[in-house]
């Protein structure tokens, strides 16, 4: 990797590995912490995902550049609805698996080439609220409320 | 991971300053982080480590360095659990109207 932005975000989730990936990979379970969007793939390496809103809209979407089920996931990564964000290429989505006893520690690395990424910018704001609400998913059975739709004026 | 750690780590005024340094510019080294500090290394290296202990930074090796990177999610966690979806709208008016005032 260069000098581009990057986040890292990590949250230690009491579960298995197995039932993360597929809380990570399944739009059933997407659509319950990730606002309503449901993440959308076959999950071949070179395949295309896509991240869609309940009335259809694609938010993002990207291909699948390398999958170790259930430790390792890499999503390149191109947003396509905020007109500032929708041109910038090359940035990436890493999801990393580690068991650690009863718990799984979840490291999301969002990075992209560019400097001031503006990509960067807008995913930060989210990451940190769908991880709560994917750990409270899968902690308790219920995410966390206002994560289970699209917010409205976007 | 509890959220006592959370609140302990954040009871401190050099370890907000701390993250709030990251906040600004995410990613930094140990040298960078203490960088105009009035604080010794040794003292920004056991903040440091409080925080990560609390995971309100994650760091990642880079050759010989580390980075640190500010990591929100146990604040959100927090948040949620404290100041449900009711109070929000509510304090968010209020930021609003006090906003608003003293603007």
């Amino acid at each position: 990797m260069g000098n581009g932005d990057r986040f890292v975000y990590v949250t230690f989730i009491r579960t298995t590995p197995e039932k993360l990936w597929d809380a990570l990979t399944k739009p059933e379970f997407t659509r319950q912490y990730w606002f309503g969007t449901s993440l959308d793939s076959t999950w071949d390496r070179g395949s295309s995902w896509q991240l869609k809103t309940a009335a259809g809209r694609i938010t993002d979407n990207g291909k699948v550049v390398e999958i170790d089920k259930p430790r390792r996931l890499v999503l390149s990564w191109k947003h396509e609805l905020m007109p500032d964000v929708r041109d910038e290429e090359n940035a990436r989505a890493i999801f990393e698996l580690e068991p650690q006893g009863e718990i799984v520690k979840l490291t999301v690395t969002h990075e992209t080439d560019k400097k001031d990424s503006k990509l960067i910018k807008a995913v930060s704001g989210g990451w940190p609220i769908i991880l709560a609400s994917l750990k409270s998913l899968l902690e308790t059975g219920e995410s966390i409320e206002r994560t289970r739709a699209f917010p409205k004026g976007m | 991971m509890s959220m006592d750690a959370v609140f302990r780590a954040l009871a401190d005024k050099s370890r907000r300053r701390l993250l709030d340094r990251l906040r600004a510019r995410n990613g930094q080294t140990l040298s960078e982080m203490g960088a105009g500090l009035d604080m010794t290394r040794q003292a920004v290296t056991k903040h440091l480590t409080i925080l990560e202990e609390a995971n309100l930074i994650a760091t990642e090796k880079r050759g010989r360095e580390k980075l640190h990177y500010l990591n929100p999610v146990p604040i959100n966690e927090i948040a949620e659990r404290w100041i449900g979806k009711y109070e929000r709208g509510r304090l968010s008016a209020l930021a609003e109207l006090k906003k608003q005032l003293e603007g």
